[in-house]
């Protein structure tokens, strides 16, 4: 094995200094170092905390030294979204509206990683507000993909997931609202989970859109996102829509899989995810893991959901109309920017002047689109008709659910777009959530696992994997078949060209 | 369903609290039409018996105990607001100079 720490697996660091092989500082050491050297040109980060993170690894080596380790990832780093409350670290959203701000409290599952031992490395990049497919709409850079600068990392998440692919942490937090988590991870050839809908706290996660937002796991193996899951998740008090009951047993799922046993598995293959618009490398890959879920011994069918084909839509009025109320908070009153325009202005036109100055073009189209959306006489026509179809897409993945266990796609049509291809094309923009939209409209978690590289550009390909509300566990099953299937035919797992990092 | 006009735009940004310019004015709103247009696909797709979702799992109210428990100090509490007095947020005047 490698001595380079940063090229370990969460799980085998974890063993590691289990072992006592190596000590949380010295892997800590060896990430701030790769962040160092590569974070430049990737830009994953928007805050590392060098000092901080030190600290902590030092201190787990001294739990560890007494014989007392908080957790099975003790002493493993991990970075955060910048979109989840830190105590004493900058949280920004990719805001300008909130450049400076230090929360005064913790995120639950930030409190988590801590009561857990988890070095912290820092906040990474994100579209503002975790609204957008490319991290472009950060107000501070966009996040550049590890395996080809030019392109889009993927988003809102890009910074987690380009941070994990380019080896600068073995695991990072993110937030999926339409595919935040699982669209950047099929975009960067890493692993992404979006929970069941109430299966991770949402307390201290800046809201986009609370009836859709959902914390999972951003890592570059399928058992390191349960390892994750299984320390994130839970119920909380101070969540109202937390899900008061035991999580299923993840890792124990991830190494079932492990084995590469699928035989009793139904799997379904959504008729409504191909066709006109989805790139052919991505669905050879797709089609060629497919095979080998059926060579695993899977029983695979084709399953129609009809509605699908309005998840879009319907995602693009629910989502402004809750980001609208959401982001009214921001009013320069109690935290984050305050703009004078003139002097002597009143409160409201402080607020006006501030909320111009603050948000970025993404977040303005979508408050007034919202805003639109939500005002009376518009109402009925587009959030209350959006609704409806909402209960048709949980509809149609219920009929589903009842003649398989789990229900396969590619995570995205296509591989990674170049940067400033899409900006300013909001639709061609929204396009990329296509396929992971659905599952938040329906509150049922579903995972990205790497399929391979597209023939035509060479770039990472996403295979999805979602299951019924509450069976988390199936998507870590059938993801860790999927993996080690995969992994045994290409020799190795699939990392960008190290030259492409400069 | 009807085009959104750079009125109607200037209007809803005036609801939200946005000021914004001539220019982003101009470049909102044809935006903010072609997405309404690809987002009225929906109208007519849920008959009228179907009921609406808010939340995508069933959800009850949820209370708990009325005991104190640690909250945030003033400091904490004030340690981002722009501008702090006596302990207190400092905001802009309220009333307008007609009131």
């Amino acid at each position: 094995m490698t001595t380079d720490w940063t090229r370990r697996t969460a799980a085998e660091i974890a063993d590691a200094l289990a072992a006592g092989e190596v000590t949380s500082a010295e892997v800590t050491q060896a990430h701030l170092d790769r962040i160092a050297a590569v974070d430049g040109p990737v830009h994953a980060f928007l805050h590392v905390d060098a000092e901080g993170a030190l600290a902590q690894a030092a201190e787990s080596d001294a739990r560890r030294a007494a014989g007392a380790p908080l957790h099975a990832l003790d002493g493993v780093p991990i970075a955060v979204k910048d979109v989840l409350a830190t105590d004493g670290l900058p949280t920004t959203c990719g805001s300008k509206i909130l450049e400076g701000w230090v929360p005064p409290y913790d995120a639950t599952v930030v409190a988590k990683l801590r009561a857990a031992g988890l070095p912290i490395l820092g906040k990474t990049n994100m579209d503002e507000f975790a609204m957008g497919s490319s991290t472009e709409h950060s107000a501070y850079g966009a996040t550049h993909n590890p395996w080809d600068l030019d392109r889009i990392p993927g988003g809102s998440g890009g910074g987690s997931a380009a941070a994990v692919a380019a080896f600068e942490a073995p695991l990072a937090l993110g937030t999926d609202t339409g595919g935040s988590i699982r669209q950047p991870g099929a975009v960067t050839g890493t692993v992404g989970v979006k929970p069941t809908y109430g299966g991770v706290s949402r307390y201290g996660l800046v809201a986009l859109a609370n009836s859709l937002d959902q914390v999972g796991p951003v890592t570059r193996t399928v058992l390191d996102s349960a390892l994750l899951h299984e320390l994130i998740g839970g119920h909380d008090p101070r969540d109202s829509t937390s899900i008061d009951q035991p999580l299923p047993p993840l890792v124990e799922a991830a190494r079932q899989g492990a084995t590469g046993d699928l035989s009793g598995v139904k799997v379904g293959i959504i008729t409504e995810l191909s066709g006109d618009g989805w790139q052919a490398g991505v669905m050879t890959r797709f089609q060629e893991s497919v095979d080998l879920l059926v060579k695993a011994g899977a029983e695979v069918v084709e399953v129609s959901c009809p509605t699908f084909v309005h998840a879009l839509a319907t995602y693009y009025l629910i989502l402004p109309a809750e980001a609208s109320s959401n982001l009214a908070k921001f009013d320069a009153m109690r935290y984050g920017l305050r703009v004078w325009p003139a002097e002597g202005a009143s409160a409201e036109e402080v607020m006006r002047a501030t909320r111009d100055a603050g948000f970025g073009d993404e977040v303005k189209r979508r408050i007034i689109l919202g805003t639109y959306a939500l005002s009376s006489g518009y109402y009925d026509a587009y959030y209350g008709t959006a609704q409806k179809v909402r209960t048709l897409i949980s509809r149609d993945f219920e009929a589903a659910f009842e003649q398989v266990d789990v229900l396969v796609s590619p995570t995205a049509p296509t591989t990674a777009f170049k940067l400033g291809e899409k900006l300013d094309d909001p639709i061609a923009m929204y396009l990329n959530d296509l396929a992971t939209i659905p599952a938040n409209l329906a509150g049922v978690p579903g995972i990205s696992v790497p399929a391979g590289l597209a023939a035509e550009d060479g770039l990472p390909v996403g295979f999805q994997i979602l299951a019924p509300a509450l069976a988390d566990d199936r998507c870590y099953r059938v993801g860790a078949a999927l993996e080690a299937l995969l992994l045994e035919q290409w020799g190795g797992p699939l990392v960008p060209p190290e030259e492409n990092l400069s | 369903m009807p085009e959104i006009t750079r009125d109607e735009v200037a209007h809803l940004a005036n609801l939200a609290r946005i000021d914004l310019s001539d220019a982003e004015l101009d470049h909102l709103a044809p935006q903010l039409s072609v997405i309404l247009e690809s987002v009225a696909s929906i109208s007519g797709v849920a008959g009228d018996d179907v009921p609406p979702t808010s939340h995508a799992l069933p959800l009850t109210n949820v209370f708990r105990d009325d005991v104190v428990v640690p909250g945030l100090t003033p400091e904490q509490a004030l340690s981002g607001a722009p501008e702090v007095e006596e302990q207190r947020f400092s905001v802009p005047r309220i009333l307008g100079d007609e009131q």
